[in-house]
């Protein structure tokens, strides 16, 4: 497991990463994909296409579910990861790496409601049963 | 299938502490605690379509039919005609209300003495209730067996080899499709069965529970050469959709007919009365609804429960849907309008309402993957 101490999560299991200069990287969970299962493909926003926090930016199909992306923050898409949509296995792999969705130019600060590691951690345990 | 369980303790099957050393993701089903995946669903799927994977569906449920009165009284409870049945072979067939909704599927085994009948752990119980009430009349007993016996599946290409390096039975091909036979296999007495649930070559072992464990380390160990894998229960599910295999409590339940469900090859009216025979014979002068198999793009899963439509107008569900890892696109399989069901017509599936996502794709003619012949 990489360290996440740089990471912030969602309730909707999505994690953010300062990349620094106003921008971050955006993926899902660890927790996530193992719930989801094998993913299938993902549904991914073009280049230049605006986020709101909060709202769908995309999807993620697995063997089990289709299930949504919810932006963690509002900003511009700045990248995509090719490679995931080459293999979307990578979001099985390695989920809070290689297997990163897109990057975003953010507007103002990030939300303040992002959880940290250890809070995200207890809610996705409590989120499982 | 798995809602309302969650508080009720899971039993078991035998191999369970094996599973778990292996990485199994347990899940709950039909009251059982069985392993989703060891990993990958895809990598075990493909395993099994290009090499071998190693199933344990030891929640099924065996039930021992005996007794002097045992063809008539199966003869009366499944459509299928048993009385065709000599030993060492198994056939396919539903048992059904007297309406002709399906009490359940499954697998009956001719034996020197009686017969073994196999049927789902979701309806275990309810079967045997059912199987209980209609003994009445019938010299014949009805005896349940599933908690003392395990049942590995050895499915793939290179099944029979690795089966057959285990195995005291000289040539396994003399054990043909739907047939069964006793035997050892790794020192352990099974009835070894050529069948499956993948639409691939393999066997079906049945062993006491007491050996479950010997028999599994021993596949595992003599297949490992030949790429063969542990596979759980999500890839059994998109192997089985592919090669068209009905799921109960999914594709067929007490509300649908084996008419309806294209399982008429089941249903011999010719044999005489059976339970739901009458019902059987007016559906099958007008059927309401037809069972079609759709093959959607690599970017298009369809689901359970997901409305399908000619035109403006909704003619049916999709009952089985997911990822074909080896067609390589969504597949769906559902009920439709008879008039719908002629392979070819265009129907479209919603896939999603909001934003709204659709797939238009022609009725195909099941199953959706057929083993190249060896």
């Amino acid at each position: 497991m990489p360290d996440l101490s740089a990471y912030r999560f969602t309730k909707t299991h999505e994690w953010v990463r300062d990349e620094g200069a106003g921008e971050v990287v955006v993926g899902i969970t660890d927790h996530a994909q193992s719930q989801l299962g094998d993913v299938i493909f993902l549904e991914l926003p073009k280049v230049g296409a605006s986020l709101s926090a909060g709202a769908r930016f995309g999807a993620v199909e697995s063997v089990k579910a289709a299930s949504d992306l919810n932006s963690p923050v509002s900003g511009e898409v700045v990248a995509v990861n090719s490679q995931v949509s080459a293999s979307p296995e990578l979001v099985n792999k390695d989920p809070h790496g290689q297997g990163w969705l897109i990057r975003v130019r953010v507007e103002g600060d990030l939300p303040g409601d992002l959880l940290d590691s250890a809070a995200y951690d207890s809610f996705a345990q409590a989120d499982s049963h | 299938m798995n809602e309302g369980i969650k508080n009720v303790p899971l039993d078991k099957v035998p191999l369970d502490a094996a599973h778990r050393a292996l990485g199994g993701q347990m899940v709950p089903f039909a009251g059982y605690s069985m392993p989703l995946h060891y990993g990958s669903i895809r990598g075990e799927h493909l395993a099994v379509r290009e090499r071998a994977g190693l199933f344990d569906v030891s929640h099924m449920g065996e039930v021992n039919v005996t007794g002097p009165g045992a063809l008539a009284f199966l003869e009366r409870l499944v459509t299928n005609d048993v009385s065709k049945l000599s030993p060492g072979r198994a056939l396919y067939t539903v048992m059904c209300h007297p309406d002709g909704g399906i009490v359940d599927d499954l697998l009956v085994y001719r034996d020197q003495e009686g017969y073994m009948c196999v049927v789902n752990a979701g309806r275990r119980d309810v079967d045997l209730e059912w199987m209980s009430q209609c003994l009445s009349g019938h010299d014949a007993q009805v005896t349940d067996v599933s908690a003392e016996t395990a049942l590995l599946a050895v499915q793939g290409p290179r099944a029979k080899a690795i089966v057959q390096s285990l195995s005291s039975v000289a040539d396994l091909d003399a054990i043909r499709y739907y047939h069964h036979h006793f035997g050892e296999v790794a020192g352990v007495p099974v009835r070894i069965s050529r069948t499956g649930y993948t639409g691939e070559d393999g066997f079906e072992l049945y062993a006491s529970a007491a050996d479950a464990e010997r028999l599994w380390s021993a596949i595992l160990e003599a297949g490992s050469p030949h790429g063969l894998i542990p596979a759980g229960l999500g890839a059994r599910d998109t192997l089985r959709l592919e090669a068209g295999f009905r799921l109960y409590g999914q594709d067929i339940d007490e509300a649908s007919d084996p008419l309806s469900a294209g399982l008429g090859w089941v249903v011999k009216p010719a044999k005489g009365p059976f339970i739901g025979s009458e019902a059987l014979a007016a559906i099958a002068a007008a059927p309401p609804r037809a069972f079609i198999g759709m093959k959607l793009g690599p970017r298009e899963i369809p689901r359970h429960g997901h409305p399908i439509y000619r035109g403006a107008r909704q003619v049916g569900a999709v009952t089985s849907g997911s990822f074909g890892f080896t067609v390589g696109a969504g597949l769906a399989m559902g009920y439709v309008e008879p008039q719908c069901a002629t392979p070819g017509t265009e129907l479209r599936i919603q896939l999603r309402a909001d934003p709204l996502q659709e797939a238009t794709a022609p009725v195909l003619a099941l199953p959706f993957y057929k083993r190249p012949e060896s």
